[in-house]
């Protein structure tokens, strides 16, 4: 859940230059000018601890899991169930076995979608999700709605980008029985209210997914706190490697789930005759796992916890409002989500001025910012927008890259408008 | 990279003042284009005199290099067939993508484009409008997509 621990001792001061020294990419210069990199949001940058941990497993550690005696497939074996504790520990879950390693995000929810759902729903059921998903948390559902005639509900926002939570909480119903929402709109920064939307989606019976790809780079995530049932989110945004994400999901769900992939690694015993599928977490990763990558996430993890969760969280929120403050005076800037909550996620538009251009102009001056549908078109849609600019910060940015965005912005219109 | 080979005079100029834009209707071929990436739309709309391009119009809502693009090309095809036409077009095509392509007297006010090919991520920008014409003289009504 989004909420920040509260501690005795006082938390060490937050240092953001001394970070930036652990993130040797933050030195390149783009276009002969020093880069300001505000697009974390779409993906992360990496600590020389996670290349480092990813360099050490390959250079020392590699062979593959599970199927030898030999020393090294052992410390392979070692290294990946490890980093699958470290996990387990970062979000709180009961058990390791409730720590599923996939793709990224994209791949847990279409993991749920396939495995849990397409057994079970048919005519009738309904899934809720709301008007701000990622098209990752959309498309999935439309999917198995074609295959099972299930039927796909979708809750409004308002002109702030906010989930309308009587209209949420009409749509939910006898029939719903999957909610499946962003924690955090990767298109806004809204912060989703998950806390009343999930006691609302269980007492009517219904199970809840939560996208937590956006929030969990922001916030402590405790997921026995907050009682989904199945959380997703990916690695690289989490400031470590691509290729490794977490399907988290109740043991119990799990266990009655039929496998997703069938290959190796997800099976106790095969023959032409009958087949026996391994126990969790094994039973939903059939082939060779990422090793590396999840090596990388568990150094990631430990790294944010050495900076404190709520420290990063925390100097977020303050670039976020510095960020807001300084496009708010800018007349020709409208900031697009406004939510009373958001995580450190800025989408605007320049009167007069192209996202696209925006995005090129802002290049030109070494500030790497999004700029198109973020993968969320329905929300464009909603706001009556092709695109919009989107600049989003981590652990590593300061309030000279918000300066330097506010600059790159004069500068832009100067050339256009 | 210099800004300036991007955003010439003549590209700023039609993009804040679009030549032949607006709706024929109806319309000899017509054809929506759509650039994925960042969301751009338009639509071109051809009246043909035979083999002829008589007037042609566009309509959308796009960055200054695809509105701009659209704008310089309906300028340079008006009156023009398709054969002619197509050699334009290739000639458009390689100003973009190629960085050894001479000026070419032919493209006129084209070859204002010519920044564009520093830009790799921006060249879909400034042939989405050709592809749709393409569609619209092909197939008389069509959607194209950059993608």
């Amino acid at each position: 859940m989004m909420a920040a621990n509260v501690s005795l001792a006082a938390p060490p001061p937050f240092d953001a230059e001394r970070v930036r020294g652990d993130f040797p990419i933050l030195d390149t210069m783009v276009n002969g000018r020093p880069l300001v990199y505000l697009d974390s949001a779409a993906s992360a940058q990496r600590p020389l601890a996670v290349l480092r941990a990813v360099e050490d497993y390959e250079t020392h550690s590699h062979a593959n899991v599970h199927r030898g005696v030999h020393a090294l497939s052992q410390a392979a074996t070692a290294a990946y169930e490890g980093a699958r504790e470290r996990v387990r520990r970062f979000i709180n879950a009961r058990s390791a076995r409730e720590i599923i390693f996939v793709r990224g995000t994209t791949e847990a929810i279409n993991l749920i979608a396939q495995a849990w759902g397409r057994p079970r729903l048919r005519a009738g059921d309904q899934i809720l999700i709301s008007a701000l998903e990622h098209h990752a948390n959309i498309v999935p559902w439309q999917m198995l709605c074609e295959q099972t005639g299930c039927t796909l509900k979708v809750a409004p926002i308002n002109r702030r980008g906010e989930l309308q939570l009587e209209e949420f909480l009409k749509l939910l119903g006898p029939h719903t029985r999957l909610v499946a929402v962003a924690h955090v709109s990767n298109a806004l920064g809204t912060v989703l209210p998950l806390k009343p939307l999930i006691e609302a989606a269980h007492a009517h019976g219904a199970l809840v997914l939560i996208d937590g790809a956006q929030a969990v780079p922001h916030a402590r995530l405790d997921v026995r706190a907050l009682g989904a049932d199945f959380y997703a989110f990916s690695g690289h945004k989490l400031y470590g490697p691509t290729g490794i994400g977490v399907l988290y999901g109740r043991e119990e769900l799990l266990t009655a789930m039929p496998p997703w992939q069938g290959g190796g690694d997800m099976i106790l015993t095969v023959s032409f005759e009958k087949t026996t599928y391994n126990e969790l977490p094994w039973k939903f990763e059939a082939g060779t796992p990422n090793m590396s990558g999840a090596v990388g996430l568990a150094a990631a993890m430990d790294y944010l916890e050495g900076l404190g969760v709520e420290a990063i969280a925390a100097h977020e929120q303050r670039l976020l409002q510095l960020a807001t403050a300084e496009l708010a005076r800018l007349p020709d800037i409208e900031i697009i989500g406004t939510a009373a909550h958001k995580a450190s996620v800025l989408s605007f538009t320049m009167k007069g001025v192209h996202p696209h251009d925006l995005g090129t102009i802002l290049d030109a001056e070494g500030v790497a910012v999004r700029t198109g549908h973020h993968c969320a078109m329905p929300v464009m849609t909603f706001f009556g927008l092709p695109a919009t600019a989107r600049a989003s910060f981590g652990c590593y940015n300061t309030e000279r890259d918000v300066a330097s965005l506010v600059q790159a912005l004069g500068k832009a219109r100067e050339v256009l408008a | 990279m210099d800004l300036k080979d991007l955003y010439r005079d003549v590209i700023l100029d039609h993009n804040r003042h679009p030549r032949n834009f607006g709706r024929i209707e109806p319309a000899d071929g017509r054809a929506e284009g759509h650039n994925p990436l960042c969301g751009d739309r338009l639509s071109v709309f051809v009246v043909l005199d035979g083999e002829r391009v008589a007037d042609i119009r566009f309509e959308g809502r796009g960055c200054a290099i695809s509105t701009a693009s659209a704008s310089l090309m309906t300028e340079a095809v008006k009156g023009k067939d398709r054969t002619a036409i197509r050699e334009l077009f290739d000639k458009v095509h390689a100003l973009l993508t190629r960085s050894d392509t001479q000026s070419d007297g032919a493209l006129g006010k084209l070859a204002a484009l010519s920044g564009v090919r520093e830009f790799p991520a921006r060249v879909k920008c400034a042939s989405l409008c050709w592809h749709t014409l393409n569609a619209a003289l092909e197939h008389g009504a069509a959607t194209v997509s950059t993608e």
